[in-house]
């Protein structure tokens, strides 16, 4: 128990680091709160997968990517903006989400716990993780030009529409991996508050990531520690996200001095 | 004789049920100067988007070989919150092109561009800061054409005049070829060495002397033109129109 324990902490630090990544482009790219959303797409294929007595996990991820994709198309297609995008498939997962999860696993669904967590599980976890961060290093530069303006990326030579996609997926696994320790609900939190500390804080690129991370990092240890010395909750999903909660609320008292 | 740099052939651009630039053939040599001008909705941005290859056409663009192309964009509004800095926009450029890394210093030096300036938030720059960063965005690369779309949209006049000069200066020095998007006639008159106007009816190119005269602005902007007044002050060129005390341009 206390070997699980251990593994799913050094997954969930090293996860906070790709989240608090992903969370300061999508925070430059102004999807934070669409984003935050994303992580409902794993809803639906959750429950079916718990339906029919499945790995979760791969139910989610199975819907989670299915649901980025669509976002996607739906983008490139019809123009909508991220947020209408992902509000439209992001009710819809909800509604599927919410009709076959059965009732005595929603609240694992919602809120993390979803199963052991096996050297296997461990593994790809961290495969996943490491892939993240290196993509959005390897990316670093076209984004940031798409970020300024997506007519000057492209005429540079960046294939816009292609690295939107391949953001979506890179954000789509990081939440994946926060699923197990976070749920769906609360996925993307870890995402969305360093980030948004970090911009309270600084306001140059590289103290805004290195801020984020300490954050998110912070969030991560001091949650599971509090977990499991004080609330004892099955998940430390809720304690990790109190304390980002708690930092941002700090950044802003420090921002205001 | 050489080849031109740029050959357009029976451009058509369509927007759903628009048609927003058709049948348009030009060309351009390199060296030369272009403005583009046209009333709104003429197709002036788009133009220069389907030279970049940005939005689909018909018809034929054909850059010589060895063009090398930069753009500097219509004024872009960068978010105020943005943490990102002109040099980091700037050296997102160098890397992702794998330019030799001293470049970004020299067109830097060129420009003007102080170390206070590089290091500042792109969303707390002036426009006329702004637009030189663009500018200096666009020569990254050594680009021996660049296409510029409206560099002074609402810039004072001595911001605008300084942006001119630069770019006629970068012209002069690297033998550039310079297609620009213009409101103003004025400027055009003064700096550019061919016009291409873009209008609903049939598109025309030239020297300025012979586009910028009253019937083709008449023609052009559906409307009688005070412009011409402003280069030929009291010459009563247009039947019937009035003189404004300003003799402003149109």
């Amino acid at each position: 128990m206390l070997r699980v324990q251990g593994l799913l902490l050094v997954l969930a630090m090293f996860f906070s680091l790709a989240a608090a990544l992903v969370g300061c482009l999508a925070l430059m790219k102004r999807m934070l709160l669409a984003s935050d959303v994303i992580s409902h797409l794993a809803l639906p294929g959750i429950g079916i997968a718990l339906l029919l007595k499945r790995s979760p996990i791969v139910g989610g991820a199975a819907t989670l990517f299915l649901g980025t994709f669509l976002v996607w198309r739906l983008q490139k297609k019809t123009g909508l903006a991220t947020e209408s995008a992902v509000g439209v498939i992001f009710a819809t997962a909800l509604a599927i989400g919410a009709a076959v999860i059965p009732n005595e696993d929603l609240a694992e669904s919602l809120f993390g716990e979803l199963g052991k967590l096996s050297l296997v599980g461990f593994l790809s976890g961290m495969a996943a993780v490491v892939f993240v961060i290196v993509s959005i290093l390897l990316l670093r530069d076209q984004l940031s030009l798409s970020i300024l303006s997506p007519d000057l990326a492209a005429a540079t030579g960046v294939n816009v529409s292609r690295l939107d996609l391949r953001f979506l997926l890179l954000f789509s696994l990081t939440v994946l991996v926060g699923l197990r320790f976070m749920g769906a609900l609360l996925a993307s939190s870890l995402i969305i508050m360093p980030a948004a500390t970090a911009r309270q804080l600084a306001d140059k690129l590289t103290n805004f990531v290195l801020v984020a991370g300490a954050a998110s990092l912070l969030s991560v240890i001091a949650g599971f520690l509090l977990n499991a010395f004080l609330f004892k909750f099955s998940t430390a999903g809720p304690t990790i996200t109190m304390f980002s909660a708690l930092l941002f609320g700090a950044s802003l008292l420090v921002k205001t001095k | 004789m050489t080849d031109p740099v740029l050959s357009v052939s029976a451009l058509t651009i369509v927007f759903g049920s628009r048609v927003v630039i058709q049948d348009l053939n030009f060309k351009v040599n390199q060296g030369d100067g272009v403005a583009i001008i046209g009333p709104n909705g003429a197709g002036k941005t788009v133009l220069l988007k389907a030279l970049l290859d940005l939005i689909p056409y018909r018809g034929e663009i054909r850059w010589s070989q060895g063009a090398r192309l930069g753009y500097v964009p219509q004024k872009i509004v960068a978010d105020r919150q943005l943490p990102l800095s002109a040099r980091d926009f700037l050296a997102a450029k160098v890397r992702f092109l794998k330019l030799p890394s001293d470049e970004l210093e020299q067109v830097s030096t060129e420009l003007g561009l102080t170390t206070q300036l590089l290091d500042a938030n792109i969303g707390i720059l002036s426009g006329g800061q702004f637009q030189k960063v663009l500018i200096a965005f666009a020569l990254l690369g050594r680009p021996n054409v660049l296409l510029v779309d409206e560099p002074t949209a609402s810039l004072d006049e001595l911001t605008e005049e300084r942006i001119y000069e630069l770019l006629q200066s970068l012209q002069k020095k690297r033998g550039m070829t310079i297609l620009l998007v213009s409101h103003d006639l004025s400027v055009v008159y003064r700096n550019a060495g061919l016009v291409l106007c873009l209008s609903k009816g049939k598109p025309c190119m030239g020297p300025p002397k012979e586009i910028l005269t009253p019937a083709m602005l008449e023609e052009l902007y559906s409307a009688p033109s005070l412009y011409y007044r402003h280069i030929h002050e009291h010459e009563p060129v247009i039947p019937g129109a009035k003189t404004t005390p300003e003799g402003k341009k149109c």
